[in-house]
């Protein structure tokens, strides 16, 4: 391996050097400083005699006397069953103070596209035991379906419920012992964060199949860039070639295309929307896109990436690029959060794209589909009107449209708000649905064939609900 | 990608540098747009900038681990498609590699790199039956025999444009792979079942027509309010989440189209996989076939190379052209355009080009509108007429219609179903938002309506257009003063609309009697809204309170036609109409 001491120009996390070799584009270099420290990088870009080098540890301490060398390979990451229960750091090294990992492979982190003819069409439906998701925005195996949050509210809480209760009811009663993994990629979260992450994980016993990448806020940003792959590679290795059913959660998103606007301005390179780079979309589009099943293999990658949006603002591009790529979302809303709703999932812009194909009869329930869309109608029909409740008053109102208010009310304090602690069975789930959706009249319900009305319908619920409609109290 | 003629090395260079998809390449003979195979690998690229002796190149693969000095080779070619039988039920890649073959090729579910396949399958054999004989003459574009390509569709073999023609010598009948010559003209010409076509230029037309048919979509908001033409253009913008591929694969499904090529492009792969699994069990409305028989998949996912994506919507386009040729109808979809554009601004970008409104670069515009005038309702060159339609799907970021894909794409297409979060929000499917909304088409299509459904189709969209509006500025009162503050007219006008929003408007492409709704029914659907309307206000007129007109047993059967099945719907209408006359007579 040929050294060079030509660096000829360090700006922000991008060194570069003269070569006389030829370079691979992508390729892993080691960057040897006075200090004796080796610091790591990868070619961004590479021309006729000239490299430029991102450098995954920041480049404090590199001077125009470091060494260079280039590796001659790209990024790879060991990959092994007994990663499992292991605590590495943002680039794959443990930090659990465990032994050294002897991997079975080296896989590429950069990852291929799973050819779409090879793909399995995901329609396994995954019980969270969260009733505003397994009811009106159900997750499947092999689908993505990012977390929108925003700082201060309680995301974290709620992924690690799902992490926790996440369960394929069917495999269960046939007995099927489904081996369940959880991959944990954790992009500059605060030591805090990662505590109770960790706190958590300990606490449940989840750890032991668990693989977690700790890329914390005072780790260099750069990093950042690599963590996710490395944690997908991780994921996809457990899935497909050991038969996993893998749970890749990915916190904090928003981290991460930081850190790529941030890599971006030191190349000088033309800015997309707000100073994010043009190529954003695909970059994203090539971790998200690592989720899903194969034919013929057992395993499985469902992802769970979560974002802080800046300014609760959806349209910001962040995470309007990951929802044109994700299958849905599941939003999480402040007002909601300050009414004390746990988890505070504001259902209306939620949004799970592999719902129809997971639910119905045979899946969870033939009724499901049908009451969702109830629900979904009649809970945005009751927050238009609490918006003309307060300028005319509730008398103003129609007897219907105080049903509709009440049930919005309800909707939220009994079926969204159940708590961290409390695992609900998609039966649970639709039972109280059905409770909730049986103070309208039968006359309203038009979106539920007239057989599952028949069937389902809670008849007194009616009359005596609009006593007990005080519950929440929200103005 | 075709690679039925043989890559003389003509011309080879060395990598310079390489950033991403782009690499430069000096030493390089070429000509703008030649396919060079690009690194010791092999990669596919396409040259798209020559300065001096600098070359650059766009690669249609991953380039990581390629490196300065490895060499480029040209193959003098622009980038082609493979035309010929095989290309229905099948699923390609942007640069027409077929996806199952490379499956096999790579022994992987992952796709690797520096593999390349034809776009048809060069060593089947192919039953072909002549129309012509030997002494008959014929000219570029002729048919010069028939192919069963699949249970549903004959494929037309045709004297490529680019030949002389002349006297036929020779016919050959019986099964032949697509190289073998089948038909021979005395001035040596010898014609293949397999044709290329370079995928950037159309194929030569004799005219283009005003489109007078509608391509029925069996959608009731489509083909009811905003209906498109065949050989029309129409986009569909919309946020994420607002339905844009479930209105693309409905139209995929039921449109009546005798051709659909359905491009992915930028889009999901588990959205692709469910085209894969579902088509080939679906029945074509028209012929009960299956769905695929009929279909050519373009599927450029979002992690797929981002040059390939660039290059996705000509190699579907082409596709189109080429059945075009022989006389069929053809819808083309494309999912999503925004991608495509964005995949120009990457490499744009990357090229260091001036960029122009938000980075995207300063052509895209002409891009846009270059892709939409390949579609049309033409007289083709050997006489017969076919036509193709394209619906783009447009990906606004933050749903901001205002950004220069949608505003360009607008300025060129004739319909537009502009979609809406809010009806998403609230799971009114199709979220089409009716105000918003137009088709161009509406005018010259109303006389096929007219003869073909009713004559009074055109009378019976503006009454309920009319409804609709009013609803809208009804609603503007109703959000400051409230409902019941409103005069029992306006009232009542509240209450038809509703109808027409939930009962006619809404359809839901999960319950299978709804999914295709024929004109007819659309039609009769409506009648019985407008039946309601009509007998509600005498009511209201005749002194009975509304409150007892809205709650007759008739009226919320108005929102379940839809699930009536088509064969039944005339008795059902006809029956509803006659309950709700009797139940609001008998009030006064």
């Amino acid at each position: 391996m040929k050294e060079y001491q030509t660096i000829t120009e360090i700006s922000g996390p991008l060194v570069f050097a003269e070569v006389d070799e030829s370079i691979g584009y992508d390729e892993i270099v080691e960057i040897e400083t006075a200090d004796g420290d080796t610091l790591r990088g990868q070619v961004l870009e590479s021309s006729d005699g000239l490299v430029a080098i991102q450098v995954f540890e920041g480049t404090s301490g590199i001077d125009r006397n470091a060494s260079v060398r280039f590796t001659g390979e790209t990024l790879k990451m060991p990959v092994t069953e007994d990663l499992l229960g292991r605590v590495l750091d943002g680039s794959g090294n443990p930090i659990d103070g465990g032994p050294d990992i002897v991997p079975d492979e080296r896989h590429d982190i950069v990852g291929e596209a799973i050819n779409p003819v090879s793909r399995e069409y995901p329609e396994e439906f995954i019980q969270t035991g969260v009733s505003a998701i397994d009811g009106m925005n159900t997750l499947v195996r092999g689908q993505k379906l990012p977390i929108f949050s925003a700082s201060g509210l309680p995301h974290s809480d709620l992924a690690l419920q799902i992490a926790r209760q996440a369960t394929v009811p069917e495999e269960d009663e046939a007995g099927e012992e489904s081996e369940f993994a959880v991959v944990f990629g954790a992009m500059g979260i605060t030591q805090e964060e990662a505590n109770e992450f960790m706190a958590d994980f300990e606490r449940t016993g989840a750890l032991e199949r668990s693989v977690v990448f700790m890329n914390l806020a005072d780790d260099p940003a750069v990093e950042r860039t690599v963590t996710p792959r490395m944690a997908l590679t991780t994921a996809e290795y457990l899935a497909f070639e050991k038969g996993y059913h893998v749970l890749t959660i990915l916190t904090d998103m928003t981290n991460y295309c930081e850190a790529l606007r941030e890599i971006g301005a030191a190349r000088e390179e033309v800015p997309g929307r707000r100073g994010y780079p043009g190529y954003m979309y695909t970059d994203l589009a090539q971790l998200y896109e690592r989720a899903g099943r194969i034919d013929g293999k057992e395993g499985s990658v469902t992802q769970i990436p979560i974002l802080t949006m800046p300014g609760e603002d959806t349209t910001h591009p962040i995470p309007d690029l990951t929802g044109y790529i994700t299958e849905g979302q599941i939003v999480m809303d402040r007002d909601l959060d300050s009414k004390g709703l746990q988890p505070p999932v504001n259902v209306l812009p939620s949004l799970s794209r592999l719902m129809d194909d997971g639910i119905g009869e045979g899946l969870t329930r033939e009724d499901h589909g049908d009451l969702k869309d109830q629900l979904f109608a009649a809970y945005a029909e009751g927050e238009d009107l609490r918006d003309l409740v307060n300028i005319v008053g509730r008398e103003a109102l129609s007897e219907t449209d105080n049903k509709y208010l009440d049930f919005a009310d309800r909707f939220e304090a009994e079926f969204a708000n159940q708590g961290y602690e409390t695992n609900r069975d998609i039966d649970e789930t639709l039972d109280i649905g059905w409770e909730l959706i049986s103070m309208l009249p039968k006359t309203e319900l038009n979106r539920i064939g007239e057989d599952l009305i028949e069937e389902y319908y809670v008849e007194d619920t009616g009359a005596d609900a609009a006593g007990s409609a005080e519950a929440p109290a929200d103005d | 990608m075709s690679q039925a003629t043989d890559v003389a090395a003509e011309e080879r260079g060395q990598i310079e540098s390489v950033s991403g998809p782009v690499v430069t390449a000096v030493d390089l003979d070429a000509r703008m747009n030649d396919v060079v195979y690009v690194g010791d690998e092999g990669l596919m690229g396409e040259v798209i900038e020559i300065e001096g002796n600098v070359t650059t190149v766009q690669v249609y693969e991953e380039t990581s681990g390629v490196g300065p000095g490895e060499p480029v080779v040209n193959t003098g070619e622009p980038l082609t498609v493979d035309l010929g039988p095989g290309m229905l039920d099948s699923i390609y890649d942007g640069v027409q590699r077929p996806l199952d073959v490379l499956e096999e090729k790579m022994g992987s579910a992952f796709l690797d790199r520096g593999v390349d396949a034809p776009g048809i399958d060069m060593d089947k054999e192919w039953l072909f039956e002549p129309e012509v004989e030997a002494g008959d003459a014929v000219e570029p574009g002729d048919i010069v025999g028939n192919v069963p390509e699949t249970q549903t569709i004959d494929h037309k073999v045709m004297v490529p444009p680019d030949y002389e023609g002349g006297v036929v010598e020779s016919v050959e009948t019986g099964e032949f792979t697509v190289q073998d010559p089948v038909v021979s003209l005395e001035n040596g010409e010898e014609i293949q079942m397999h044709q290329e076509w370079p995928v950037r230029e159309a194929r030569p037309v004799q005219e283009k027509q005003t489109p007078t048919e509608p391509l029925i979509s069996g959608q009731r908001i489509l083909d009811g309010l905003f209906p498109l033409a065949k050989g029309g253009t129409a986009a569909i913008p919309g946020p994420f989440g607002s339905g844009k591929t479930v209105t693309q694969q409905s139209l995929a499904k039921f449109a009546d189209a005798d051709i659909v090529v359905y491009i992915g492009c930028g889009e999901r792969g588990n959205e692709m996989t469910e085209v894969i699994e579902d088509f080939p069990d679906l029945p074509d409305p028209q012929t009960g076939n299956p769905l695929m028989e009929r279909t050519t998949l373009i599927a450029n996912t979002s992690n797929m190379p981002v040059a390939a994506r660039e290059s996705c919507v000509y190699t579907g386009i082409t596709i189109g052209e080429f059945y075009r040729d022989m006389g069929y109808d053809v819808a083309l979809m494309a999912d999503s355009t925004s991608r495509w554009a964005e995949a120009m601004r990457e490499i744009s970008s990357r090229l260091e080009e001036m960029p122009g409104e938000e980075g995207y670069p300063a052509y895209l515009a002409a891009r846009l509108s270059q892709f939409y005038e390949r579609a049309g309702y033409f007289e083709n060159v050997n006489g017969s007429e076919g036509s193709i339609s394209v619906i783009g799907a447009v990906s606004p970021p933050g749903g901001d219609f205002s950004e220069p894909v949608t505003q360009n794409t607008l300025r060129i297409v004739k319909t537009f179903w502009a979609l809406d979060a809010d009806l998403a929000e609230r799971r009114h499917f199709p979220a089409i938002n009716w105000d918003d909304s137009y088709s161009l088409y509406r005018d010259q299509l109303d006389e096929w309506f007219e003869e073909n459904v009713s004559a009074d189709w055109p009378e019976r969209r503006q009454w309920a257009v009319d409804i609709l509006d009013e609803e809208g500025e009804l609603q503007e009162i109703v959000q400051l003063v409230g409902e019941d503050a409103l005069p029992d007219d306006q009232r009542l006008t509240l209450e038809v609309a509703r109808y027409i929003r939930e009962g006619w408007l809404q359809q839901n492409a999960f319950i299978e009697v709804d999914q295709y709704c024929p004109p007819e029914k659309t039609f009769k659907m409506l009648g019985a809204i407008k039946k309601f309307d009509d007998e509600a206000f005498e009511a209201l007129e005749a002194g009975v309170p509304i409150d007892e007109i809205t709650s007759i047993d008739a009226a919320p059967k108005l929102n379940r036609i839809a699930t009536t099945p088509d064969d039944e719907v005339d008795e059902h209408v006809a029956e509803l109409k006659a309950e709700i006359e009797t139940q609001l007579r008998e009030l006064y």
